[in-house]
């Protein structure tokens, strides 16, 4: 008899059906019925300042418009900055939208149109008139370097940098061979498929049900009850499907707060749709200053890691991103000094974007240990590989498991790296010049505190829950994998709800972290459940698996069999039956192990390999090849997890040659705020990707030996394009994105000065 | 949006006869449409003329002019086989524009009056004089990347974002356009015009008149011509600079040459005088740069767009080296030829 595994096979996405069909439901697909209110919101026109003057006469003159609320006539919320906190947040004082006439940055809301459509609410909005008191303002972040701090309170669940080891500065000094230089890298948006959006529907007995874009339903329910005072049953959060998030749906934002105390103040329920202009203006990545200095032997032993980096953050909060730690835990050095500080600039405070501060810091070291091996004249793999760590020398801990190097042949051999002549400018096919180049990446695999609960029928349907989110990752999928694995089901007779408050909690779905833990809570739930479905089967009369312990059996096809002997076998249905009830429920839960966590550190590690084609005279940049090889523990479904790791690869050519947010200094605004001028990669821009997975085996990260993929594929990729694009053209930018200009020395680089 | 009036008149001069300066003429609508819901339109009526006759066709006459009408989509265009036989250029620049949903939907007459993508004008919480005259023009010390180089004023630094004008200029098309006092011809080049102090207006069109077709003159380039673009990524963006390219050869000797530039300036940039550079004489690559610095005499950059100057020399050079080796951009492989 055989055992069918789920997990580590390709399996199609259990909720494919349901997106392309459009019977999927995001926030904005909820409540269509005329009854429903619309909401739009006016944004600051300027950074900092005051509102002088506000009047919505006009506004309110429109037909269907129901009601304007600004800072003069909203209703009562919360008084202290601490109640509108929410776990994620980092150190300061949250927005509080509405709250007063003082404006923090260009786009903070300023009044909130309410209408009976949409149409009306939008056009309504341009009629209300603000006049400002402007404040002088500063959002170049080059300019306030001079000023950079190191943040007083760090951000919870945020390395800082550690204490420095030795004396970088000396053995720099004293290092036969060095580099020094300065990277940077643009401002980046967020621009999921599905604008930010919340649909509030007020229930009969005052009860509010939330439609939230948000990667975790119960922190919008714990932001709504804490800001408006609400108890628990009083409010219940449920978004089936977000249309992808990247890290901008980890807080709450202003639209919730707004639909909410709309939908509380007009008692209607409340739809209130952000445009994408509007995404411009609740979160992104941050503008993030770098300067890397490595020393080295001549051997290319490195003796001295220097890297310091300062990013910019909002006037109200500290944000704040692992930037720098990432390049002593890939290279080993004596010496070593991490820096990582922040300018405050008035602008929105930014948010944790896909692999948040890793491609930042990756791009800057990743970028220098490439300039160190073309100094040493060494094989820039054969300079990592020679100073690659086998321990966690940030935390000083044993990795839990580390198949870098396993991941680095695997991608090398497949990109035919030993093929790359080692002189930049060596490869050409007509008028363009090819490059190849590598960069590695690393990322923490991180367990979460989640609950979870099993349902299973006699007729053997089994019904699996979790608070988290499927931002679009495959968290549906690969839940259905794990219960049907261990409950011997077909993956059909399993249904996974997730995103409902009224599920067992879950935090946000990010950091890479949800599948691993929600994953093992599922995988707790269901070795709960086979123990209860184990002691109803022992409970039939003469049943063939009375001595049996839950070690001795396996589920398999809808049967409880005895391994040593599979002619012993009981059915689900025949348990059922002796067991006497109609369903077994079951609750489990996984969380981090404190004392695995004491010892060991626990990363995901990645080596992307990048082939890029240079029209030598015009400087347009395709990239043609890419192989990211990735070791991250166990791979539950290969084919959501390539998907996920493409993804990142794609976003990391992005990032190199086209996001960059755009500020216009003067009026203290982002300028390209659409889609059209916002550039992220077309189709034309992406051919070839290659996604590998090194076998590691990690039974410590956690129980199901899964790492987590969501941010591993774009950690090194910019870099790695980066360095392909050198040694195509022999040209090293240092800023990103890499625009055809920065490619031709066209524009002078900010990198130089200073 | 704002509310407007939607009308569909049923005939050329119903439609010519209910246009005023306050209404506006809808054709696919993917420029006017955005606009209107950014509020930097504002029309108080719609004037749609997808119902009119004979506004839709392709013919080419006994003199071998092209005539492609104004309601015709930038797909059909780009498809048709009178164009692709005879103005594969034309072809080429289209599809190297916007999407194919976008190509499906807008027509020749619009994208002729398609507006600038300038962020300010897109942004109503900042001034701009090309939306509102006389609040000023923050681009010119903001964010200019994507800004002109060449024949701006003090008022506005905006470009013209069309590719598919870029190659009408080259190819010397003929907007035919229709009003009260009838009909009208406007060469290409006279048809768009620099901000110079009023800003807000983008063509010498009339606020009654309408576009009715494009008339693009015979010429033998054979394979002697190219539209090379160049944007912040490959495809769906615009241009930074692109370059379009006709050069008539006799005997080895370039006898016409036609150079038109796009997104450094309000409109199509052409200077006859750089053109002459070339006619009369073999295509020599050493002649290229003369004929660029030319075509780019008195460009000014603003900061970010200081780049256009050198980028517009090398792209200027590359596609007269591909009209001269007939080997004309293609918009499908991204790779330069």
């Amino acid at each position: 008899m055989m055992h069918h595994p789920l997990i580590g096979t390709p399996q199609d996405r259990v909720d494919g059906r349901a997106k392309v069909t459009g019977t999927a439901r995001y926030v904005a697909d909820f409540e269509t019925g005329a009854e429903v209110l619309h909401a739009h919101v006016l944004n600051s026109a300027i950074a900092i300042g005051r509102i002088r003057r506000i009047d919505t006469t006009r506004a309110l003159a429109v037909p269907g418009v129901v009601e304007v609320f600004t800072h003069e006539n909203r209703p009562r919320t919360a008084w202290f900055s601490s109640s509108y906190k929410d776990d994620v947040g980092p150190p300061g004082k949250p927005l509080r939208p509405l709250y007063d006439s003082s404006i923090s940055y260009s786009g903070e809301p300023v009044a909130l149109v309410v209408a009976e459509s949409y149409e009306t609410a939008r056009y309504a909005a341009n009629l209300v008139e603000v006049e400002y008191e402007a404040k002088p303002h500063e959002t170049d972040l080059l300019k306030q370097l001079p000023n950079s701090y190191v943040p007083k309170k760090r951000r919870s669940g945020i390395n800082p940098p550690p204490r420095p080891k030795g004396s970088a500065a000396s053995a720099l000094e004293s290092a036969p061979v060095k580099h020094v230089a300065r990277y940077l890298i643009a401002a980046e948006h967020h621009n999921p498929m599905e604008m930010h959006a919340t649909t509030v529907i007020r229930e009969a007995d005052g009860k509010l049900l939330i439609h939230d874009k948000i990667q975790g339903v119960y922190a919008s329910k714990q932001y709504v009850c804490s800001v408006f005072g609400l108890s628990e049953d009083k409010v219940r959060v449920v978004s089936p499907f977000i249309g992808g998030a990247f890290g901008s749906g980890l807080r709450p934002h202003y639209q919730l707060f707004l639909a909410v105390m709309a939908a509380m103040a007009l008692e209607r329920s409340v739809k209130l749709v952000l445009t994408r202009d509007q995404q411009f203006t609740i979160a992104h990545r941050p503008e993030t200053w770098n300067e890397v200095a490595l020393g080295a032997k001549p051997d290319g032993t490195l003796t001295a890691i220097r890297h310091k980096a300062i990013g910019s953050t909002s006037r109200y909060e500290d944000h704040q991103e692992a930037v720098v730690n990432w390049t002593n835990l890939l290279y080993s050095a004596p010496d070593v000094q991490l820096e990582y500080e922040l300018v405050q600039l008035d602008i929105e405070t930014p948010t944790d974007m896909r692999a948040p501060g890793a491609p930042l810091g990756a791009f800057a070291a990743e970028s220098a240990m490439d300039e160190l091996a073309e100094k040493l004249g060494v094989d820039p793999l054969a300079l990592r590989l020679h100073n690659d760590t086998q321990t966690d020398e940030v935390m000083n801990k044993y990795h839990t498991s580390k198949e870098l190097r396993a991941a680095c042949q695997l991608g090398a051999e497949r990109f035919g790296w030993r093929h790359r002549p080692f002189a930049p400018r060596s490869m050409r096919q007509g008028r363009e010049l090819i490059g190849w180049g590598l960069a590695f990446g690393a990322w923490e695999a991180q367990m979460q505190k989640h609950a979870a609960r099993v349902m299973l029928d006699a007729e053997g349907h089994c019904t699996v829950g979790v608070a988290t989110a499927d931002l679009g990752t495959g968290t549906y999928t690969i839940l259905a994998q794990i219960a049907a694995e261990a409950l011997g089901l077909s993956m059909n007779k399993v249904t996974v709800l997730l995103g409902d408050s009224a599920l067992p909690q879950a935090p946000v779905s990010g950091g890479s972290w949800t599948a691993a833990s929600a994953g093992s809570a599922v995988h707790d739930a269901c070795a709960r459940l086979k123990a209860e479905l184990l002691l109803a089967a022992q409970t039939q009369r003469g049943s063939p698996l009375v001595d049996a312990k839950l070690e001795e059996v396996m589920f398999d096809r809808e049967r409880i069999v005895l391994m040593r002997d599979p002619m012993r076998a009981v059915s689900l249905q025949a348990a059922f039956a002796a067991g006497g009830r109609p369903r077994i429920v079951a609750d489990g839960q996984a969380g981090p192990d404190q004392l695995t966590q004491l010892r060991y550190s626990s990363h995901t590690h990645s080596a992307v390999f990048v082939e890029a084609r240079v029209d030598e005279e015009l400087g347009q940049v395709r990239v043609t090849r890419a192989v990211s090889a990735v070791a991250a523990g166990r791979i539950l479904n290969p084919k959501t997890a390539r998907s996920q790791v493409v993804g990142g690869v794609v976003w990391g050519i992005g990032m190199a040659l086209h996001e960059e947010a755009m500020a216009d200094h003067n009026l203290g605004r982002w300028m390209n705020h659409n889609i059209a001028e916002y550039h992220i990669p077309a189709h034309a821009d992406i051919h070839e990707i290659d996604v590998i997975f090194a076998e590691e085996k990690d039974m410590l990260t956690s129980p199901l030996g899964v790492k987590g993929l969501g941010e591993i594929g774009i950690v090194g990729t910019a870099a790695a394009v980066a360095n392909a694009v050198w040694h195509a053209t022999g040209r090293r930018v240092r800023e990103l994105p890499m625009t055809i200009d920065k490619v031709l020395g066209l524009t002078p680089a900010h990198t130089e000065a200073r | 949006m704002r509310p407007f009036h939607y009308e569909r008149p049923r005939a050329l001069e119903e439609a010519i006869a209910g246009k005023t300066e306050a209404s506006r003429f809808l054709g696919g609508g993917t420029n006017l449409i955005d606009l209107m819901k950014y509020d930097v339109e504002r029309p108080a009526s719609l004037l749609d003329l997808n119902r009119l006759e004979g506004l839709r066709e392709v013919e080419r006459d006994r003199e071998g002019t092209l005539r492609i009408g104004a309601l015709v989509s930038n797909a059909d265009a780009a498809a048709h086989p009178l164009v692709r036989e005879h103005h594969p250029l034309l072809a080429d620049a289209i599809l190297a524009g916007a999407t194919p949903q976008l190509r499906n939907m807008a027509t020749m007459g619009g994208n002729l009056l398609q507006r600038t993508r300038c962020y300010y004008f897109y942004d109503r919480l900042t001034p701009c004089n090309k939306r509102e005259p006389g609040t000023g023009c923050p681009a010119k010390e903001g964010v200019n990347r994507i800004h002109a180089i060449l024949g701006t004023s003090e008022h506005c630094i905006a470009t013209h974002p069309s590719d598919m004008c870029v190659a009408l200029a080259a190819l010397e098309a003929v907007v035919v356009v229709r009003g009260p006092s009838g009909e009208r011809r406007i060469r290409t080049e006279d048809f768009h015009r620099l901000p110079g102090d009023a800003p807000e207006r983008d063509t010498t069109l009339d606020a009654r008149e309408v576009v009715t077709a494009i008339e693009i003159p015979a010429r033998l380039y054979g394979r002697h011509h190219t539209y090379l673009k160049l944007r912040d990524r490959l495809s769906y963006a615009f241009a930074l600079v692109s370059v379009a390219v006709t050069m008539e050869m006799q005997e080895g000797r370039v006898s016409r040459l036609r150079v038109a530039l796009g997104g450094v300036a309000h409109k199509p940039w052409r200077v006859p005088e750089a053109e002459a550079l070339l006619e009369g004489r073999g295509p020599e690559e050493a002649r290229f740069g003369a004929v660029a610095d030319r075509l780019l005499q008195g460009a000014r950059g603003y900061g970010h767009n200081d780049f256009k100057i050198g980028l517009a020399r090398l792209a200027i050079a590359r596609a007269l080296h591909q009209a001269a080796a007939a080997t004309p951009q293609s918009h499908v492989a991204k790779r330069i030829a």
